[in-house]
């Protein structure tokens, strides 16, 4: 008896090694995709040279030299310094560090809850109106005014309990996240509504499945794909958003490097020294770019219609 | 159709109403205070009535429908008056800046203009831009054109606003001396050369927001177009032999412009919260250049009038593009 059950699932696993799984399929047109390729490369090699530069060139990026001081590249500064001495290239990895994890947290929080008020919103009829009600309000919400206003309104208290580094890290990721979430809790509440119809899930039901088990081996797996693509271009607005505010001088405190902060010094020098202000906005706009073409590239590559192509 | 419009119109009564207790509520929490900058040696009490002559020492819920009752019926009455020369609610309380001590809309009435020539002329010019190159990129899918364009639009897609303008000041200011860094708005156009020097400081401002905005229209433009192109009306109205031109121009084009209308409306709230960045740039003193210097100096009336107005843009702008939608789409009609 043992014997003859466990028969067909042993081939059917042998089946599933020889086809070609669902991830290598992806892999496989997302790699056929030349501007998600290039995106890639360059957005890994961005994070490698920001996380890994500083055991290379090991400089502190708030050593102030005030005698060396305005320099242009040398070989000590291969990016020269800044108006008080401090290696720019060290600040620029040190930036280039904090505004990557801005960026993936408040990616992250952002993503949490779209999919949280997307599934929500889809599986639950009773839900569905209150919480898409919430949605279209947010989306009236002025953004970029009301980022602004809560910054200034949380910077003091943040910063007393956390330290001015700790607090204003907190106060943007979460400002930025909770601002952001709603396109993607429209595209997950969609996918569920279909995904609700579909015969798997009837089965699912039949068989007696809890609720929340349903949701976790059923439906999230399903709706991975909207969640990735809209996580790879989160990453990008969340960086653009923080720099945006760090430019408009209401970002992290000024000893404290960003890249959008590093642009908004550079502003004042940008007769003497153009460069200051391009390497920065270099760095942004290069991340941003290889986000927005991997986001792409994902896209094709999880949409089955292309892939099979 | 107008019954749908009347029941959007009145449903965002409540909305904006809701979005402007949420903007009130989270002012409140401001530490700021209008009497910050009043020297020391005014005693305490002078300070405590000169703070409930700003209406500040009464209950939040009826500070707050002082507040809706100023702008939704004294502030309109007041712009009826300057338009009509009427006299009405002419001794009635206004929302104060607590900067200026000025009413709130003479200033906003004062930095409109500006704002309104930088973001119109950017937008207009980005859409007049994006739809050509959406619809030959379509038509020519794949060739060098559309590639070409596919880069530009990404990286006018990613490029932010305030990196474009300061390198523009880096290249054409700096560099060249081409165009001025900062935007003059005493400026007054009498004669050519007057013309010739707002065409030159409106350019620069002008084409870093045409060129994100018409980033974004021509993918729009072009995916739209792509849709039409396949759909079987074109393969009729080729059919019956009528010219190229007419099948694109005509056919596809009218068909592929419904969800770029919608998507060009929706935009234009985006543009007036892009143009804050831009302003700050380029130090033209419009309206977003005013949120950020109140939001610096805690002028709590300023900053909550300007974001409600960006709030009631939204609104508006997303009603306007739904009811464009049901217009231009007549398989689409809500009843």
């Amino acid at each position: 008896m043992t014997d003859t059950t466990q028969e067909p699932v042993h081939s059917s696993n042998q089946t599933g090694d020889i086809s070609r799984s669902y991830w290598s399929d992806v892999w496989r047109q997302f790699r056929s995709h030349k501007g998600a390729m290039a995106g890639a490369i360059v957005f890994f090699g961005i994070i490698f040279a920001t996380l890994l530069g500083p055991w290379f060139y090991n400089v502190d990026a708030t050593f102030i030299d005030i005698r060396s001081r305005n320099q242009g590249p040398s070989f000590d500064h291969p990016f020269g310094t800044d108006q008080l001495g401090r290696d720019i290239l060290a600040r620029m990895m040190a930036g280039g560090q904090v505004s990557m994890a801005v960026g993936m947290t408040a990616m992250l929080i952002s993503l949490i809850l779209g999919t949280l008020v997307g599934v929500l919103a889809g599986y639950f009829k009773s839900l569905d109106g209150p919480l898409m009600r919430l949605t279209d309000l947010f989306l009236a919400l002025p953004l970029l005014p009301l980022l602004l206003v809560i910054i200034l309104l949380f910077r003091d208290p943040l910063n007393a309990a956390f330290g001015p580094e700790g607090g204003i890290f907190i106060l943007m990721v979460s400002a930025i996240g909770i601002t952001s979430w709603m396109q993607a809790a429209r595209i997950v509440r969609g996918d569920v509504l279909a995904l609700k119809e579909r015969e798997f899930v009837l089965a699912a039901r039949s068989i007696g499945t809890s609720r929340t088990m349903m949701i976790m081996r059923h439906i999230l797996p399903n709706v991975l794909s909207p969640i990735m693509v809209s996580a790879t271009l989160g990453v990008a607005n969340a960086i653009i958003t923080e720099s945006a505010l760090s430019f408009l001088g209401l970002g992290f405190p000024p000893d404290f490097p960003t890249w959008g902060r590093l642009l908004f010094d550079g502003v004042d020098y940008l007769q003497q020294y153009p460069e200051r202000v391009i390497f920065p906005g270099v760095a942004i706009s290069l991340v941003v770019l290889s986000v927005n073409y991997m986001g792409d590239g994902l896209r094709d590559a999880l949409d089955p219609r292309i892939r099979g192509r | 159709m107008l019954t749908y419009t009347i029941r959007r119109l009145v449903l965002a009564i409540p909305t904006l109403l809701f979005i402007s207790l949420v903007i009130f509520l989270l002012l409140e929490l401001a530490p700021g205070d209008p009497m910050a900058n009043v020297p020391l040696t005014v005693p305490d009490e002078v300070k405590q009535r000169m703070r409930e002559a700003l209406g500040l020492g009464e209950p939040v819920h009826i500070r707050y429908i002082k507040w809706v009752i100023q702008f939704f019926w004294v502030e309109p009455l007041h712009i009826i008056n300057n338009l009509f020369g009427t006299s009405f609610a002419a001794d009635a309380q206004r929302v104060i800046s607590w900067q200026s001590r000025s009413p709130v809309a003479d200033i906003i009435a004062e930095r409109m203009p500006q704002t309104l020539w930088v973001v119109g002329m950017s937008y207009l010019i980005g859409v007049l831009i994006a739809l050509p190159i959406g619809i030959i990129s379509a038509y020519k899918q794949y060739s060098w054109f559309d590639q070409i364009g596919t880069f530009v639009a990404m990286v006018g897609f990613s490029v932010p606003t305030f990196f474009t303008g300061v390198l523009l000041i880096v290249i054409f200011s700096v560099n060249l001396g081409w165009f001025p860094s900062i935007y003059d708005t005493t400026h007054e156009v009498t004669d050519w050369d007057s013309f010739v020097f707002q065409l030159k400081q409106i350019v620069m401002p002008v084409s870093v927001l045409a060129l994100y905005n018409a980033a974004q229209i021509s993918r729009f433009m072009r995916a739209s177009m792509l849709d039409n192109l396949n759909q079987d009306y074109v393969r009729t109205a080729r059919a019956k032999g009528l010219k190229e031109k007419t099948v694109v121009m005509v056919h596809v084009l009218r068909n592929s412009m419904i969800p770029v209308v919608t998507v060009i409306a929706l935009g234009v709230p985006t543009v007036f919260g892009g143009a804050i960045i831009t302003e700050q740039v380029f130090k033209v003193n419009g309206l977003g250049q005013m949120l950020i210097i109140s939001i610096q100096g805690n002028d709590l009336p300023m900053v909550q009038t300007l974001t409600f107005i960006f709030a009631i843009l939204i609104v508006l702008f997303n009603l306007i593009a739904d009811i464009l939608y049901g217009v231009l789409d007549p398989r689409i009609r809500y009843d």
